[in-house]
């Protein structure tokens, strides 16, 4: 009984990590500042190749993984100010525009850096419990993910920086009044977005193939979340990694990978029908 | 990694056309070779090679002479990775480009999209790839490997040294679907019991629960039928979680080069039947590999789909200097005399009348600890018997249809 239960309590925090990890950096992009950042899966990348290439340089794989979330932020940063500044509130243009740099991000990477990337194989091995084995690295991405919630809410809800970049997206004509600088904390924040999701590549660049493309197997599930989050990363994007990785592990278990995608995806035809806002506008309406 | 000749190369591909025209040879005269092969998109790790596979060809053919004294131009498109644009392209080489012959395709899906079009406009397609095996086409040339020569050679080796109770774990298109339709029957007719089967769509790159459903199975292998980029996560995730179970694969090594890719010991004890990698240990290999490697010194893996594309260029040159046309119908007269044959990198092959498929000599590759490679046996000229024994026969008519164990061709 105990090694069931374990199971599925391993295989649904795999599951909520994954979702937790990938959508985090989308979840301030589209969920908070509203642009639909078709690059995330290439950010998401840039961070996995950023942390290969340092931790096959000698750099200790955790150095690795924050040097790969610090080039992807640099590089978030540097495409607000060129790029994503002149695209605020016009949505469809940032879909056109930033699914083009996926696309010469994709194609770039593949003609300089060639087809495929020799990974760093997934580090501190596993363990046993009832017959299964277990990649003791997969409990510590659930940490992560935890710790990566928490570290947030306290960022934007417990911080002078936080206050300020919401007053910023929800209100900026009057942040600007009271003095805010508020072109510089769209790009702070955007860079903060782009480098969470460097953090997902490089935490995930240990256990999966590297090759150009591989943000894609990112997108679905983190577009997925945020849009069933709705607008508040811990009111929408938290619950929604949970009640989506229930769903995902008990539908795979039951019936394998097809279903468990299946699942996810009826999930939010539903939740995207009934509520509109999303969980957190939900949430959030229901409070007033 | 990036070089001087690797962006020369990107060059060329972006602007999609590689015209190849030897010396003084005059463009009306010149063979043209369509080549639709992904350069870009999931599969293209295992897939650009054979494009320079084929531009070896071409430039040795051409050096010595051409084609029956004709020059050979290629007609290069990248076909990303997307069936549709098979299809675009596919039209594109038969209408406009009016090319002589066309070397298209990776996945299974891809030659199921372009193969009507190659049907309606009458051209004449070589599939250069291992596959699922069944199609019965005068239009196709296949060099790839099947499973008659893929998986009844491999799974009652790996039942016989692992046990009979096996798992299939397959990509979830056509090719994944058949070959584990094969696995099954073959495991069944050696008196095994298949204890799991899981079809994974493409693009899947978690695998959590797939590792532990195997687990629970206790299989003596598993048979890994993984196909493009994503799905070869499992390797590394499955090691993470000390799987460590025989694996046994007909796509694998042979075609995505997972040894070199992910770091050892995650594809210990994987058993891929291949007719061709760049391991093996054969002067003909040998010799393959180094002039290879000497054209493209970036080259990442030569690979099996990479020697199939090289022969099928030269058995191409070999059935047009027989006919002195490249009329389609005196091409398959010559075929149809069941001795074109080439003695390649992969040891002497021959192509078959009936089923227009090839014979392998077939490779047990065996990923050892240290992700080097090891033979524990070959298998001399494996003829590609399936299709000619079930009931498909080219020299007499022309069914243009893919068949299976379960939906044979019809008996007459």
């Amino acid at each position: 009984m105990l090694p069931t239960l374990f199971s599925f309590l391993y295989q649904f925090g795999d599951a909520f990590a994954f979702l937790v990890i990938a959508s985090m950096g989308l979840a301030i992009i589209f969920g908070m500042m509203g642009v639909i950042n078709l690059a995330h899966g290439e950010f998401i990348m840039c961070g996995a190749y950023t942390t290969v290439s340092l931790a096959q340089l000698g750099l200790p794989l955790p150095l690795a993984i924050a040097g790969g979330a610090v080039a992807a932020g640099l590089i978030g940063m540097l495409i607000e100010v060129t790029v994503i500044r002149h695209l605020y509130n016009r949505p469809l243009d940032s879909i056109v525009a930033t699914w083009g740099l996926s696309m010469i991000a994709t194609q770039g990477v593949l003609i300089v850096l060639g087809s495929t990337m020799q990974g760093v194989g997934t580090p501190l091995g596993s363990f046993t419990v009832g017959g299964f084995s277990y990649s003791t690295y997969r409990l510590v991405l659930m940490g992560i993910a935890v710790l990566l919630l928490a570290g947030l809410y306290l960022l934007f809800y417990h911080t002078r920086a936080g206050v300020i970049a919401r007053a910023t997206i929800q209100l900026p004509r009057m942040a600007r009044a009271m003095g805010v600088d508020t072109g510089r904390v769209y790009t702070l924040t955007f860079g903060l977005g782009a480098a969470l999701a460097g953090l997902a590549g490089g935490l995930y660049a240990p256990t999966m193939t590297l090759v150009p493309t591989m943000g894609a197997t990112f997108m679905v599930e983190s577009f997925v979340t945020v849009v069933i989050g709705g607008g508040d990363i811990f009111l929408g994007a938290a619950p929604a990694a949970a009640i989506l990785a229930v769903i995902r592990s008990g539908m795979t278990a039951w019936q394998g990978q097809l279903f468990g995608q299946i699942g996810l995806l009826i999930t939010v035809i539903i939740v995207i029908r009934v509520l509109p806002g999303g969980l957190s506008g939900w949430i959030l309406g229901g409070r007033k | 990694m990036p070089s001087g000749s690797q962006l020369a190369k990107a060059l060329r591909l972006g602007a999609a056309v590689v015209a190849l025209t030897a010396s003084a040879g005059l463009a009306q005269d010149a063979i043209k070779i369509g080549v639709l092969e992904d350069q870009s998109g999931d599969f293209a790790a295992a897939t650009m090679v054979k494009v320079n596979a084929i531009t070896l060809a071409a430039e040795e053919i051409n050096a010595a002479g051409g084609i029956g004294g004709r020059p050979v131009e290629l007609v290069v498109y990248d076909t990303q990775s997307d069936n549709t644009r098979y299809q675009e392209f596919m039209r594109r080489v038969l209408q406009s480009d009016k090319v002589d012959v066309v070397f298209a395709g990776f996945s299974s899906a891809s030659r199921e999209a372009y193969r009507p079009i190659v049907n309606q406009f009458e051209g004449l397609a070589f599939y250069n790839n291992q596959y699922e095996g069944g199609v019965c086409d005068a239009n196709m040339i296949v060099t790839g490997a099947v499973p008659e020569q893929q998986f009844s050679t491999l799974i009652p080796w790996m039942m016989e040294k692992y046990g009979k109770n096996v798992y299939t774990l397959a990509a979830d298109y056509n090719f994944g679907q058949i070959s584990a339709e094969w696995v099954r029957n073959i495991v069944e007719a050696n008196g095994g019991t298949m204890v799991g089967e899981e079809f994974i769509p493409l693009g899947v790159s978690q695998f959590g629960q797939s590792i532990q459903n195997i687990q629970a199975a206790k299989p003596g292998f598993v048979v890994t039928l993984l196909v493009g980029a994503a799905q070869a996560s499992y390797y590394e995730q499955a090691a993470a979680a000390n799987v460590n179970l025989p694996m046994a694969s007909s796509v694998n090594v042979g075609q995505g080069y997972e040894h070199k890719r992910f770091t050892p010991p995650s594809l210990k004890d994987m058993y891929v039947t291949t007719n061709f990698i760049e391991e093996v240990d054969t002067p003909a290999a040998k010799a393959f590999v180094e002039k290879f490697r000497a054209r493209f010194p970036d080259e990442p893996y030569i690979n099996q789909e990479a020697a199939n594309s090289y022969i099928a260029m030269y058995l191409y040159k070999q059935m047009v200097e027989r006919a002195g046309t490249t009329d389609h119908a005196a091409l398959r007269a010559e075929l149809a005399k069941g001795d074109v044959c080439f003695d390649g990198p992969s040891g002497k092959v021959c192509l078959d009348p009936k089923s227009q498929h090839m014979s392998h000599t077939i490779f047990l590759a065996k990923v050892e600890a240290d992700h080097s490679i090891s033979f524990p046996t070959v298998w001399e000229n494996i003829a590609p018997y399936w299709l000619g024994e079930a009931g498909c026969d080219l020299t007499k008519n022309d069914p243009s249809a893919q068949y299976t164990p379960s939906s044979p061709p019809p008996a007459n």
